[in-house]
């Protein structure tokens, strides 16, 4: 994340101030790159709570295939959540 | 007209409005799937069953509907009684 925070001082270089679509897309990117590190802080920690018994000395076949199957199971959850509260809160601007 | 800084801008400030509200609903998709998926879901399996995928459709619902219970209760409470600690001793 470090290295997007760094990009900034490019773009002052010429004008002295910053081009409103250079800030825009970057900002675009910067979020972007969040939401995805959120999204797989939270699998890992799902996954490894349900696939994941005693930890041994490395992942065995039948964990990594359910870890396998959890990140994909996740993913249609997050899509399913997303869609579920996208539709929710077109019904309640429609009530206004 | 950008003389103020960019904050004058009224582009960005459209922009940070629209990304803002966009941001705001990610958190919550985050948040929603995070603790629908402890209510919901049991071993992965290789694809989201009906139930399963009913289970998370009413869990957002229900997590909405609580958060908007809450707002109600205690803008009553508030009014009511003046303050949330007198109702809390019920």
């Amino acid at each position: 994340m470090d290295s997007f925070g760094s990009d900034f001082s490019s773009g002052a270089a010429e004008s002295g101030k910053m081009d409103p679509g250079t800030i825009m897309e970057q900002v675009k990117v910067q979020i972007a790159v969040a939401n995805a590190q959120e999204l797989l802080q939270r699998m890992t920690d799902k996954c490894f709570k349900k696939c994941v018994g005693k930890p041994g000395g490395s992942l065995d076949n039948s964990e990594q295939k359910c870890i396998a199957m959890c990140m994909d199971r996740y993913m249609d959850a997050w899509n399913t959540v997303s869609r579920a509260y996208n539709s929710r809160l077109q019904r309640e601007r429609a009530r206004i | 007209m950008d003389t103020q800084g960019v904050t004058a801008d009224p582009q960005l400030q459209q922009f940070i409005e629209v990304e803002s509200q966009k941001e705001r609903f990610q958190q919550l998709v985050h948040q929603m799937t995070d603790v629908c998926w402890e209510k919901c879901m049991d071993k992965p399996g290789p694809k989201l069953d009906s139930r399963t995928e009913t289970c998370f459709v009413n869990c957002v619902e229900r997590f909405i509907d609580t958060s908007q219970f809450i707002l109600n209760r205690l803008e009553q409470t508030q009014r009511g009684r003046g303050s949330l600690s007198e109702s809390m001793s019920d």
